[in-house]
């Protein structure tokens, strides 16, 4: 009996009583294909990722993880997206409201731009951002007159990643901005709140939820930025080894179990900050609608 | 302008009505082309309760809105207790303002929605925290929400969230209240029962108080005065009674309550209408006129007593009343009668006479 013959007929679709009646056809069919579809593009890979490394052994994985340049790149991929989604979380803010609150000429030229770091190839990136931070570029000489070591530093990476997470954190504010209840800033303000009150207090916790979430996908888009901070890294093993980079070396090197392993950190890492990122979330957003 | 120029508490001591406070003189705004609002003056007593009824369109919220501080008109005076109350910005005004869709602080509980007015206030001026938690407590109760105020807005029914953004006005201890169609986004039960609690709250609290609406039944009932705005112009203002007794004009007639009309002549304090004779109301204008009456407020008659000659072409009962469909000049009539005033053996065929007990009378006008 095929899938569509059981679902066609009533009483043998009751056997199934954890299936919520729809009246909608094709359930069967449709959460087969969205299975087997979730299964091959992404569990499979990730599932080939986590019984890899342990061909090593237990011990084995633990040397591999426990090595200091493995250490300190994972140290320094997720502690400069940290730092660079944070940084990220008020000018985002900042810019979403310029653009959504203000009329002045440029503005959809601006706005555009925005969007450019989420556009460009991220090597294209990476070059064009070494090229002004270098120490012979234009922006990387005038800090190496001040002693700041901008390209080939960790301050280098912090600035590709601040770079390529910024529309995460703009494009997740703004519709929430030019929603918002216009009433309730008037009511705010004839109960005598005066503009920064009305911001602080009335416009910005309104905006927690998705500012959360922008700052989220910037942090996971940060973690897994190859292209646009391999160049302007240095890429200094111990220094300013990003671990995206040393899972390629490992590959290079034929240790493929030792990438995976490396691997299978970061993807444990980065899921339970989403997780963590999440349940705030969902605190803010249940305190607000519920 | 000097605040003391004008002692409008002194102006009418010989009517023993309170002072007046607030004076809304030849105030007009227009958005772009559309003016909302044209040249309004009126006025409201202290602690009175005023109602602005009109149409949508009619300007109503727009003068609310300048009342608030949330408009500018483009010309006009509006003084309070004697005072320009266009040069205070809103913050510093002490308006309670009630939003239609309450405009509340989604994050925030009930009682942090209660305390917002009191916990912006500069740190000298502020209340205690306990002196803050006392007030939201009072302000609970008396919009008889006790218990509700660590629920967020989104937890509460309408009519709950309608007295948390009262309360919330309220404690600010405002100057004024006012209120943008308190009732519009409720159904049709929860609203009659919050009015009368509204008028009461109204008059324990002792705030001068205008409300927006396009519910002539509301306004008619809750306010001790009604203005009727059309078009960005006051029609009428006056006490229920009087606009729904002496309309000043067929649209306020029309506006307060169903209206029946026909043409007639009004000629040496005799009215005409079709075959029907009688006294012309006092001050009737002169020549030709529209004819107003109330559907309920009609006499029928056999065919050889006075009224207009009608011919019954429906009858249906409802409740109490039967309402008699007539056809009368060539029009069709929707008339309402009860008890002893229906007319014996009324069906569909029988002719009789219809007598408008309290016809207005107004100059004719051309258009419809």
């Amino acid at each position: 009996m095929t899938a569509q013959a059981i679902l066609a007929s009533p009483t043998k679709a009751r056997r199934r009583p954890w299936v919520q009646h729809s009246i909608l056809p094709g359930f069967g069919l449709s959460l087969g294909i969205t299975l087997a579809y979730l299964g091959v593009i992404v569990v499979l890979p990730l599932v080939a990722l986590a019984i890899r490394p342990w061909e090593l052994g237990p011990a084995g994985v633990f040397h591999a993880l426990a090595a200091p340049r493995v250490l300190a790149a994972l140290k320094l991929s997720f502690g400069l997206s940290a730092l660079a989604a944070l940084l990220n979380a008020p000018l985002g803010v900042l810019l979403a409201w310029t653009l959504t609150r203000y009329q002045f000429p440029g503005r959809r030229i601006l706005d555009a731009l925005v969007d450019l770091p989420f556009a460009l190839p991220t090597a294209v990136a990476g070059i064009a951002l070494t090229a002004i931070y270098a120490p012979n570029g234009a922006l990387g000489a005038l800090a190496a007159k001040v002693g700041i070591k901008t390209a080939y530093s960790p301050l280098g990476i912090f600035i590709a990643l601040v770079f390529i997470g910024l529309p995460f954190v703009v494009r997740s504010l703004q519709p929430v901005l030019q929603e918002l209840d216009h009433e309730v800033e008037e009511a705010a303000t004839t109960l005598g709140a005066n503009s920064l009150q009305r911001a602080v207090r009335v416009i910005l916790p309104a905006l927690g939820p998705s500012l959360i979430s922008g700052i989220s996908l910037a942090f996971a888009r940060a973690v897994g930025e190859y292209g646009s901070v391999v160049f302007i890294a240095g890429n200094l093993p111990g220094k300013t080894e990003i671990a995206p980079l040393l899972i390629v070396i490992k590959l290079e090197s034929y240790d493929y179990a030792g990438a995976a392993a490396v691997g299978l950190a970061m993807v444990a890492i980065s899921f339970g900050s989403l997780v963590a990122i999440n349940g705030l979330q969902l605190m803010l957003a249940r305190r607000g609608r519920a | 302008m000097p605040e003391n120029s004008l002692p409008t508490a002194d102006t009418d001591p010989a009517k023993g009505a309170s002072p007046l406070s607030l004076e809304i003189s030849g105030v007009s705004k227009s958005f772009g082309r559309f003016p909302a609002l044209n040249g309004v003056s009126l006025q409201a007593r202290d602690k009175e309760f005023l109602a602005l009824l009109g149409p949508s369109g009619s300007g109503k919220t727009t003068l609310l809105r300048v009342l608030a501080g949330l408009e500018r008109p483009d010309a006009g005076e509006v003084r309070f207790d004697g005072e320009d109350f266009l040069s205070i910005p809103v913050r510093r005004r002490k308006v309670g303002m009630v939003f239609q869709h309450y405009a509340l602080f989604r994050h925030m509980t009930v009682a942090q929605n209660i305390a917002f007015g009191l916990s912006v206030r500069p740190r000298r001026e502020r209340p205690s925290k306990s002196d803050v938690a006392d007030r939201v407590a009072d302000l609970l109760k008396l919009v008889q929400l006790e218990g509700l105020g660590g629920r967020f807005p989104a937890q509460l029914s309408g009519g709950q969230r309608q007295r948390v953004a009262l309360a919330r006005a309220l404690a600010i201890e405002p100057r004024m209240l006012l209120l943008d169609e308190p009732f519009g986004a409720l159904d049709a039960q929860v609203r009659r029962e919050l009015r009368r609690w509204l008028r009461d709250l109204h008059d324990r609290a002792g705030v001068t108080t205008v409300f927006v609406t396009h519910d002539q039944e509301e306004a008619l009932d809750l306010a001790d005065r009604v203005a009727i705005l059309k078009d960005g112009t006051l029609r009428q203002l006056g006490t229920p009674n009087e606009v729904y007794e002496n309309p000043a004009d067929p649209f306020v007639y029309d506006f307060l309550g169903a209206a029946c009309r026909l043409p007639g002549v009004v000629e040496d304090g005799r009215l005409t209408v079709a075959d029907w004779e009688t006294k012309a109301p006092k001050d009737a204008p002169q020549g030709r006129v529209d004819v107003f009456f109330r559907p309920n407020e009609v006499m029928f008659a056999p065919l050889d007593g006075a009224g207009l000659a009608a011919e019954v072409t429906a009858v249906a009962a409802r409740g109490p009343d039967v309402r008699i469909e007539c056809l009368i000049e060539g029009k069709t009539f929707e008339l309402e009668a009860r008890g002893p005033g229906i007319p014996s053996g009324v069906a569909p065929g029988l002719s009789l006479r219809v007598k408008p007990l309290r016809p207005k009378v107004y100059p004719a006008r051309v258009d419809a």
